[in-house]
Protein backbone atom coordinates (compact mmCIF):
# COMPACT_ATOMS: atom_id res chain seq x y z
CA UNK A 1 0.00 0.00 0.00
CA UNK A 2 2.87 2.49 0.21
CA UNK A 3 4.44 1.76 -2.74
CA UNK A 4 0.93 2.16 -4.60
CA UNK A 5 0.58 5.42 -1.96
CA UNK A 6 4.32 6.73 -3.45
CA UNK A 7 3.07 5.86 -7.32
CA UNK A 8 0.27 8.54 -6.63
CA UNK A 9 1.78 11.05 -4.98
CA UNK A 10 4.91 10.66 -7.77
CA UNK A 11 2.12 11.32 -10.37
CA UNK A 12 0.49 14.33 -8.72
CA UNK A 13 3.84 15.62 -8.60
CA UNK A 14 4.19 15.22 -12.18
CA UNK A 15 0.58 17.14 -12.74
CA UNK A 16 1.68 20.02 -10.71
CA UNK A 17 4.79 20.27 -12.72
CA UNK A 18 2.87 20.00 -15.59
CA UNK A 19 0.77 23.04 -14.47
CA UNK A 20 3.76 24.87 -13.15
CA UNK A 21 5.22 24.97 -16.47
CA UNK A 22 1.82 25.17 -18.67
CA UNK A 23 0.58 27.77 -16.21
CA UNK A 24 -0.27 30.89 -18.02
CA UNK A 25 -0.06 33.36 -14.81
CA UNK A 26 2.61 33.42 -12.84
CA UNK A 27 0.28 32.88 -9.99
CA UNK A 28 -0.28 29.73 -11.41
CA UNK A 29 3.00 29.02 -11.51
CA UNK A 30 3.96 29.57 -7.82
CA UNK A 31 0.82 27.59 -6.55
CA UNK A 32 1.66 25.14 -8.70
CA UNK A 33 5.12 25.12 -6.94
CA UNK A 34 3.65 24.80 -3.33
CA UNK A 35 1.29 22.02 -4.49
CA UNK A 36 4.49 20.21 -5.33
CA UNK A 37 6.36 21.17 -2.30
CA UNK A 38 3.60 20.04 -0.12
CA UNK A 39 4.13 16.78 -2.54
CA UNK A 40 7.63 16.25 -1.69
CA UNK A 41 6.83 16.68 2.09
CA UNK A 42 4.36 13.69 2.16
CA UNK A 43 6.41 11.72 -0.34
CA UNK A 44 9.43 12.14 1.66
CA UNK A 45 7.53 10.85 4.61
CA UNK A 46 5.95 7.85 2.72
CA UNK A 47 9.89 7.21 1.61
CA UNK A 48 10.77 7.07 5.43
CA UNK A 49 9.00 3.96 6.16
CA UNK A 50 9.18 2.48 2.88
CA UNK A 51 12.92 2.47 3.74
CA UNK A 52 12.39 1.72 7.15
CA UNK A 53 13.87 5.10 8.11
CA UNK A 54 11.95 7.18 10.29
CA UNK A 55 14.72 10.03 10.50
CA UNK A 56 13.48 10.98 6.81
CA UNK A 57 10.65 12.79 9.03
CA UNK A 58 12.92 14.98 10.19
CA UNK A 59 13.54 16.00 6.43
CA UNK A 60 10.21 16.15 5.46
CA UNK A 61 9.87 18.56 8.57
CA UNK A 62 12.37 21.28 7.39
CA UNK A 63 11.23 20.72 3.87
CA UNK A 64 7.45 21.96 4.87
CA UNK A 65 9.00 24.83 6.79
CA UNK A 66 11.27 26.01 3.98
CA UNK A 67 8.57 25.65 1.83
CA UNK A 68 6.30 27.66 3.18
CA UNK A 69 9.35 30.58 3.38
CA UNK A 70 10.16 30.66 -0.04
CA UNK A 71 6.36 30.87 -1.45
CA UNK A 72 6.03 33.98 1.05
CA UNK A 73 9.34 35.25 -0.15
CA UNK A 74 8.61 35.03 -3.62
CA UNK A 75 5.11 36.77 -3.13
CA UNK A 76 7.12 39.87 -1.14
CA UNK A 77 9.45 39.74 -4.11
CA UNK A 78 6.45 40.20 -6.90
CA UNK A 79 4.72 43.03 -4.79
CA UNK A 80 7.81 45.03 -5.50
CA UNK A 81 7.96 47.98 -7.71
CA UNK A 82 10.51 46.90 -10.60
CA UNK A 83 8.81 43.54 -10.59
CA UNK A 84 5.52 45.19 -11.40
CA UNK A 85 7.23 47.08 -13.91
CA UNK A 86 8.52 44.12 -15.60
CA UNK A 87 5.21 42.19 -15.72
CA UNK A 88 3.54 45.08 -17.43
CA UNK A 89 5.90 44.50 -19.84
CA UNK A 90 5.44 40.97 -20.38
CA UNK A 91 1.52 41.15 -19.96
CA UNK A 92 0.35 41.02 -23.54
CA UNK A 93 1.75 37.85 -24.45
CA UNK A 94 0.70 36.36 -21.02
CA UNK A 95 -3.12 37.40 -22.05
CA UNK A 96 -2.47 36.08 -25.57
CA UNK A 97 -2.06 32.81 -24.30
CA UNK A 98 -4.82 32.69 -22.50
CA UNK B 1 -4.56 -5.82 16.64
CA UNK B 2 -1.81 -4.82 14.43
CA UNK B 3 -3.47 -6.59 11.68
CA UNK B 4 -6.82 -3.86 12.08
CA UNK B 5 -4.39 -1.10 12.23
CA UNK B 6 -3.00 -2.31 9.03
CA UNK B 7 -5.80 -2.56 7.28
CA UNK B 8 -7.09 0.69 8.11
CA UNK B 9 -3.77 2.50 7.63
CA UNK B 10 -4.10 0.83 3.86
CA UNK B 11 -7.54 2.07 3.69
CA UNK B 12 -6.37 6.09 5.04
CA UNK B 13 -3.14 5.85 2.36
CA UNK B 14 -5.41 4.66 -0.55
CA UNK B 15 -8.46 7.16 0.25
CA UNK B 16 -5.43 9.87 0.73
CA UNK B 17 -3.92 8.71 -3.12
CA UNK B 18 -7.10 9.09 -4.51
CA UNK B 19 -7.77 12.36 -3.15
CA UNK B 20 -4.55 13.89 -3.98
CA UNK B 21 -5.06 12.45 -7.35
CA UNK B 22 -8.44 14.30 -7.46
CA UNK B 23 -6.46 17.45 -6.35
CA UNK B 24 -4.23 17.27 -9.38
CA UNK B 25 -6.94 16.60 -11.79
CA UNK B 26 -8.37 19.40 -10.38
CA UNK B 27 -5.16 21.68 -10.82
CA UNK B 28 -5.00 20.99 -14.41
CA UNK B 29 -8.76 20.64 -15.05
CA UNK B 30 -10.21 23.72 -13.57
CA UNK B 31 -10.55 27.16 -15.38
CA UNK B 32 -8.39 29.85 -13.59
CA UNK B 33 -6.04 30.91 -10.90
CA UNK B 34 -8.80 31.48 -8.04
CA UNK B 35 -10.63 27.69 -8.85
CA UNK B 36 -7.30 26.10 -8.91
CA UNK B 37 -6.79 27.45 -5.25
CA UNK B 38 -9.43 25.33 -4.12
CA UNK B 39 -8.47 22.05 -5.98
CA UNK B 40 -4.95 22.63 -4.24
CA UNK B 41 -6.59 23.29 -0.69
CA UNK B 42 -8.42 19.72 -1.25
CA UNK B 43 -4.78 17.91 -1.55
CA UNK B 44 -3.24 19.96 1.50
CA UNK B 45 -5.89 19.60 3.47
CA UNK B 46 -7.90 16.02 3.68
CA UNK B 47 -5.27 14.38 1.08
CA UNK B 48 -1.89 15.22 2.97
CA UNK B 49 -4.25 14.87 6.48
CA UNK B 50 -5.56 11.06 5.77
CA UNK B 51 -1.86 10.20 4.23
CA UNK B 52 -0.62 11.35 7.59
CA UNK B 53 -2.87 9.31 9.62
CA UNK B 54 -2.40 6.48 7.24
CA UNK B 55 1.49 6.67 8.28
CA UNK B 56 0.79 7.37 12.17
CA UNK B 57 -0.97 4.12 12.35
CA UNK B 58 1.69 1.79 11.32
CA UNK B 59 4.20 4.30 13.00
CA UNK B 60 6.82 1.82 15.11
CA UNK B 61 7.30 4.11 18.45
CA UNK B 62 5.72 7.00 19.76
CA UNK B 63 8.49 9.67 18.50
CA UNK B 64 7.57 8.96 15.08
CA UNK B 65 3.88 9.29 15.76
CA UNK B 66 4.74 13.00 17.34
CA UNK B 67 6.72 13.69 14.50
CA UNK B 68 3.69 12.70 11.82
CA UNK B 69 1.22 14.66 13.85
CA UNK B 70 3.28 17.65 13.90
CA UNK B 71 3.71 17.53 10.15
CA UNK B 72 0.11 17.63 9.95
CA UNK B 73 -0.33 20.48 12.37
CA UNK B 74 2.42 22.73 10.24
CA UNK B 75 0.60 21.74 7.08
CA UNK B 76 -2.58 22.34 8.12
CA UNK B 77 -1.54 25.96 9.44
CA UNK B 78 0.79 26.80 6.84
CA UNK B 79 -1.17 26.08 3.98
CA UNK B 80 -4.30 28.50 4.11
CA UNK B 81 -1.85 31.42 4.96
CA UNK B 82 -0.13 30.26 1.81
CA UNK B 83 -2.96 30.12 -0.10
CA UNK B 84 -4.33 33.13 1.18
CA UNK B 85 -0.97 35.29 0.29
CA UNK B 86 -1.20 34.28 -3.34
CA UNK B 87 -5.14 34.70 -3.84
CA UNK B 88 -4.66 38.38 -2.50
CA UNK B 89 -1.25 39.08 -4.28
CA UNK B 90 -2.67 37.71 -7.36
CA UNK B 91 -6.00 40.08 -6.73
CA UNK B 92 -4.22 42.92 -6.10
CA UNK B 93 -2.11 42.69 -9.14
CA UNK B 94 -5.29 43.06 -11.29
CA UNK B 95 -5.81 38.88 -12.06
CA UNK B 96 -9.34 38.77 -12.91
CA UNK B 97 -11.31 36.05 -11.46
CA UNK B 98 -13.62 34.28 -13.92
CA UNK B 99 -16.74 34.61 -12.18
CA UNK B 100 -19.99 32.81 -12.98
CA UNK B 101 -22.94 34.77 -13.37
CA UNK B 102 -25.24 32.68 -12.57
CA UNK B 103 -27.40 32.87 -15.60
CA UNK B 104 -25.73 30.56 -18.65
CA UNK B 105 -24.56 27.55 -16.00
CA UNK B 106 -25.68 27.59 -12.97
CA UNK B 107 -29.51 27.99 -13.89
CA UNK B 108 -30.17 25.15 -15.79
CA UNK B 109 -27.93 22.77 -13.60
CA UNK B 110 -28.21 23.66 -9.90
CA UNK B 111 -25.08 22.00 -8.49
CA UNK B 112 -26.07 20.51 -5.02
CA UNK B 113 -23.75 20.42 -1.71
CA UNK C 1 3.87 47.34 3.51
CA UNK C 2 4.44 45.85 7.55
CA UNK C 3 1.99 43.32 8.47
CA UNK C 4 -0.38 43.81 5.43
CA UNK C 5 0.17 40.85 3.43
CA UNK C 6 -1.52 38.93 6.74
CA UNK C 7 -4.18 41.24 8.31
CA UNK C 8 -4.20 44.88 8.18
CA UNK C 9 -3.63 45.72 12.01
CA UNK C 10 -6.21 48.40 13.02
CA UNK C 11 -7.13 47.42 16.82
CA UNK C 12 -4.55 47.40 19.43
CA UNK C 13 -5.80 45.91 22.48
CA UNK C 14 -2.75 45.58 24.75
CA UNK C 15 -4.66 45.18 28.12
CA UNK C 16 -2.91 41.47 28.12
CA UNK C 17 0.02 41.92 27.29
CA UNK C 18 3.07 40.10 28.85
CA UNK C 19 1.45 37.78 31.28
CA UNK C 20 3.89 35.47 32.94
CA UNK C 21 1.76 32.70 31.91
CA UNK C 22 2.07 33.34 28.14
CA UNK C 23 5.82 33.36 28.60
CA UNK C 24 5.25 30.35 30.38
CA UNK C 25 3.83 28.53 27.62
CA UNK C 26 5.87 29.52 24.89
CA UNK C 27 8.75 27.68 27.19
CA UNK C 28 6.46 24.80 27.08
CA UNK C 29 6.23 24.40 23.60
CA UNK C 30 9.70 25.22 23.16
CA UNK C 31 10.91 22.73 25.18
CA UNK C 32 8.41 19.75 23.88
CA UNK C 33 9.43 21.15 20.14
CA UNK C 34 13.12 20.09 21.44
CA UNK C 35 12.50 17.28 23.06
CA UNK C 36 10.63 15.86 19.88
CA UNK C 37 13.42 16.71 17.52
CA UNK C 38 15.88 15.49 19.54
CA UNK C 39 15.27 12.79 21.72
CA UNK C 40 18.72 12.66 23.33
CA UNK C 41 18.80 13.12 27.08
CA UNK C 42 22.25 13.12 27.84
CA UNK C 43 23.98 16.34 29.38
CA UNK C 44 25.16 18.06 27.04
CA UNK C 45 22.42 18.17 24.63
CA UNK C 46 19.93 19.41 26.82
CA UNK C 47 21.96 22.40 28.23
CA UNK C 48 22.44 23.18 24.41
CA UNK C 49 18.49 22.63 24.33
CA UNK C 50 17.94 24.62 27.20
CA UNK C 51 20.49 27.32 26.16
CA UNK C 52 18.66 27.99 22.34
CA UNK C 53 15.14 27.91 24.16
CA UNK C 54 16.38 30.74 26.91
CA UNK C 55 17.78 32.99 23.25
CA UNK C 56 14.65 32.67 21.75
CA UNK C 57 12.45 33.46 25.01
CA UNK C 58 15.09 36.37 25.02
CA UNK C 59 14.95 37.15 21.50
CA UNK C 60 10.82 36.99 22.04
CA UNK C 61 10.84 39.51 24.34
CA UNK C 62 13.14 42.30 22.26
CA UNK C 63 10.76 41.92 19.29
CA UNK C 64 7.55 41.93 22.06
CA UNK C 65 5.78 39.50 20.44
CA UNK C 66 5.16 37.28 23.13
CA UNK C 67 0.89 38.15 24.24
CA UNK C 68 -2.18 36.65 23.89
CA UNK C 69 -2.15 36.82 20.04
CA UNK C 70 1.06 34.16 19.60
CA UNK C 71 0.15 31.82 22.62
CA UNK C 72 -3.75 31.68 22.54
CA UNK C 73 -3.71 30.01 25.30
CA UNK C 74 -7.42 31.25 26.70
CA UNK C 75 -8.84 29.63 24.26
CA UNK C 76 -7.66 26.34 24.88
CA UNK C 77 -10.37 25.40 26.78
CA UNK C 78 -13.26 25.63 24.05
CA UNK C 79 -10.67 25.03 21.14
CA UNK C 80 -11.40 21.40 20.70
CA UNK C 81 -15.02 21.45 20.14
CA UNK C 82 -14.60 23.64 17.41
CA UNK C 83 -11.57 21.96 16.05
CA UNK C 84 -14.27 18.98 16.38
CA UNK C 85 -16.30 20.52 14.14
CA UNK C 86 -14.24 22.34 11.76
CA UNK C 87 -12.81 19.26 10.63
CA UNK C 88 -16.05 17.25 10.29
CA UNK C 89 -16.80 20.56 8.01
CA UNK C 90 -13.51 20.15 6.31
CA UNK C 91 -14.64 16.63 5.67
CA UNK C 92 -17.79 17.45 3.93
CA UNK C 93 -16.35 20.33 1.59
CA UNK C 94 -13.71 17.83 0.66
CA UNK C 95 -16.06 15.57 -0.55
CA UNK C 96 -18.33 18.00 -2.36
CA UNK C 97 -15.04 19.68 -4.22
CA UNK C 98 -13.40 16.07 -5.26
CA UNK C 99 -16.98 15.58 -6.78
CA UNK C 100 -17.06 18.56 -8.90
CA UNK C 101 -13.52 17.98 -9.67
CA UNK C 102 -14.44 14.93 -11.54
CA UNK C 103 -18.03 16.50 -12.67
CA UNK C 104 -16.31 19.05 -14.89
CA UNK C 105 -15.91 22.54 -15.12
CA UNK C 106 -19.59 22.69 -16.39
CA UNK C 107 -20.77 22.23 -12.85
CA UNK C 108 -19.33 24.58 -11.10
CA UNK C 109 -19.89 28.44 -10.78
CA UNK C 110 -17.11 30.37 -9.25
CA UNK C 111 -18.31 33.38 -7.06
CA UNK C 112 -16.73 36.20 -5.76
CA UNK C 113 -18.72 37.90 -2.66
CA UNK C 114 -18.19 40.22 0.25
CA UNK C 115 -19.74 38.72 3.81
CA UNK C 116 -19.82 40.48 6.90
CA UNK C 117 -18.19 39.23 10.06
CA UNK C 118 -18.68 39.63 13.61
CA UNK C 119 -15.87 39.17 15.43
CA UNK C 120 -13.87 42.74 17.20
CA UNK C 121 -10.24 41.42 17.79
CA UNK C 122 -7.82 40.23 15.45
CA UNK C 123 -7.24 37.10 16.87
CA UNK C 124 -10.95 36.44 16.08
CA UNK C 125 -11.10 37.74 12.47
CA UNK C 126 -7.69 35.38 11.51
CA UNK C 127 -9.07 32.29 13.25
CA UNK C 128 -12.49 32.95 10.39
CA UNK C 129 -10.51 33.62 7.76
CA UNK C 130 -7.98 30.69 8.14
CA UNK C 131 -11.48 28.63 8.74
CA UNK C 132 -12.39 29.67 5.87
CA UNK C 133 -9.19 29.04 3.53
CA UNK C 134 -9.13 25.62 5.31
CA UNK C 135 -11.81 24.42 3.70
CA UNK C 136 -11.85 23.72 0.25
CA UNK C 137 -14.17 25.47 -1.87
CA UNK C 138 -13.97 28.81 -0.08
CA UNK C 139 -10.45 31.24 -0.22
CA UNK C 140 -10.53 34.70 1.44
CA UNK C 141 -9.13 36.66 -0.65
CA UNK C 142 -9.14 40.12 1.35
CA UNK C 143 -10.16 41.42 5.05
CA UNK C 144 -10.49 45.28 5.42
CA UNK C 145 -12.27 46.06 8.33
CA UNK C 146 -15.38 44.32 9.08
CA UNK C 147 -15.62 43.01 6.00
CA UNK C 148 -14.21 39.99 3.84
CA UNK C 149 -14.15 39.26 0.16
CA UNK C 150 -14.31 35.51 -0.40
CA UNK C 151 -13.97 33.67 -3.47
CA UNK C 152 -16.06 30.17 -3.25
CA UNK C 153 -15.96 27.60 -6.21
CA UNK C 154 -19.68 27.00 -5.83
CA UNK C 155 -22.55 29.48 -5.43
CA UNK C 156 -23.82 27.39 -2.16
CA UNK C 157 -20.77 27.71 -0.43
CA UNK C 158 -21.46 31.55 -0.23
CA UNK C 159 -25.05 30.57 0.89
CA UNK C 160 -23.71 28.17 3.30
CA UNK C 161 -21.51 30.99 4.79
CA UNK C 162 -23.39 33.73 4.79
CA UNK C 163 -26.22 31.77 7.18
CA UNK C 164 -22.88 32.45 9.89
CA UNK C 165 -22.50 29.18 11.55
CA UNK C 166 -19.01 29.18 11.38
CA UNK C 167 -19.18 33.23 12.37
CA UNK C 168 -21.34 32.08 15.34
CA UNK C 169 -19.00 29.63 16.69
CA UNK C 170 -15.70 31.13 16.07
CA UNK C 171 -17.42 34.49 17.90
CA UNK C 172 -18.84 31.79 20.57
CA UNK C 173 -15.48 30.36 21.03
CA UNK C 174 -13.90 33.52 21.45
CA UNK C 175 -16.11 35.51 23.94
CA UNK C 176 -16.31 32.52 26.33
CA UNK C 177 -13.27 32.67 28.22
Amino acid sequence: MLTAATIAILVVMLLAIIRCVVGPTLYDRILAFNMFGTKTVLLISILGFLMGRPEFLDIALVYALINFISVIGVLRFSDSVEFKHSLQQQAPTKEDKQ
Amino acid sequence: MSLILEIGSGLCLLLGSFICLSGGVGILRFPDFYTRIHAVGVTDTLGAGLILTGLMLISPDGLVLLKLIMILLFTLFINPTASHALAKAALRNNLKPVLDDSSDKGGDKPSKL
Amino acid sequence: MKNNIFLDKNTSDKTTRNLPSHTLSLFLSLSLFWWINSNYSNALLLSLGAASILLVLYIAHRMDVIDHESQPIHLSVNMPNYVIWLTKEVIISNISVVKHVWLGNSSISPTLATIDISQRTDLGKVIYANSITLTPGTVTVDIVGDRMTIHALIKDNIDTLKTGEMDRRVTEMESRC
